[in-house]
């Protein structure tokens, strides 16, 4: 199993965060194009989701998943955006998610008066620790899926 | 305002008293620095707005709140959940108008006031404006644009404190330009 890479935009569709690990296909574009498409699919699915969902939801578009891969979203009432790509045995992580938020961007990012809200993170230690949680985490690892 | 909490997420108590102190230090400096108190009612209300909008996102890491569905639930989660755990008093939530989109907060004692007395020449100081400020930014980042005053205050001589949150509108998210 393992983890491909993880996005993180904010309310305005800005991609604040980008970390990849093991990702053998590059999309052949620039960043900026990619993270734009990333967030303009993330957009539409969640209203695709909500408009033809036949009930009420709770929690609205969590993920999703090819032949290949498997995406994970999370989205905070304020509109911060947690994205995850992972190969397809990884279960349902929203707490995992709902951990990058709560225990690395407020406590790193929101908690830091120099870091602008809003803009590319540009905290170290905010990087590091993303990257070794990831590392951390029970499905990472280099195996191949 | 927001404490620092630790890693494994239980909240850290902290001496309001050293909260108290500081923000009546930080209000004497203002009434230093400004000719008039409506303009240190401003920079108050400004200062709570940019505290606001972060302790909204410290709010949601530690309280498992989701999207409010109505007003009514937004004044139940401030009242019940936010208060208590970043002031820690509960005020109460009453008159509400008949179109659910106003109500008071009463807040029986005021933490930011404890040793706090108006001199006579401060009739128009808010003195606790930072938290109209703090209300108005934490509610902005939830989409829901509201206006926050205080219309009774005992500092000013009032049996109670009341704050009056009318609610605006819903702000609406767009696509950034150049998508789809």
């Amino acid at each position: 199993m393992t983890v491909h890479n993880l996005y993180i935009f904010d309310r305005n569709g800005t991609c604040l965060h980008y970390g990849e690990w093991n990702r053998k296909k590059q999309a052949g574009i620039s960043k900026d194009e990619e993270f734009k498409l990333m967030y303009g699919m993330s957009f539409s699915i969640r209203s695709f989701v909500s408009k033809m969902s036949p009930l009420d939801m709770k929690d609205g578009f969590m993920t999703f998943q090819t032949s290949r891969y498997k995406l994970h979203y999370y989205e905070t009432p304020t509109g911060l955006k947690i994205i995850m790509n992972t190969d397809l045995g990884v279960p349902n992580s929203r707490d995992i998610l709902h951990q990058i938020y709560s225990t690395l961007y407020v406590e790193y990012i929101v908690k830091n008066p120099l870091c602008a809200l809003g803009d590319t993170l540009q905290s170290e230690l905010f990087n590091s620790r993303l990257d070794s949680f990831v590392r951390a985490l029970p499905f990472f690892s280099a195996r191949a899926a | 305002m927001s404490r620092q909490s630790n890693r494994t997420s239980d909240s850290k108590k902290m001496n309001s008293e050293l909260f108290t102190l500081t923000y009546g230090a930080l209000v004497t400096q203002l009434c230093k620095d400004y000719e008039n108190d409506e303009e240190v009612n401003k920079q108050l209300d400004k200062m709570g707005y940019n505290i606001g909008v972060r302790l909204i996102e410290d709010f949601l890491a530690r309280s498992s709140v989701g999207r409010c569905h109505d007003f009514r639930e937004t004044a139940d989660v401030i009242a019940k959940v936010a208060f208590k755990m970043y002031l820690g008093v509960t005020p109460s939530v009453t008159n509400w108008s008949p179109a659910g989109d106003e109500f008071s907060l009463i807040l029986e004692s005021n933490p930011l006031v404890d040793f706090v007395e108006l001199p006579d020449n401060h009739n128009n100081l808010v003195y606790s404006s930072l938290l109209c400020g703090v209300l108005r930014g934490s509610l902005e980042m939830v989409q829901m644009a509201v206006d926050v005053r205080f219309a009774q205050d005992t500092l000013r001589g009032d049996n109670v404190t009341e704050i009056r949150m009318k609610f605006i509108k819903r702000i609406e998210e767009n696509l950034p330009a150049g998508d789809e």
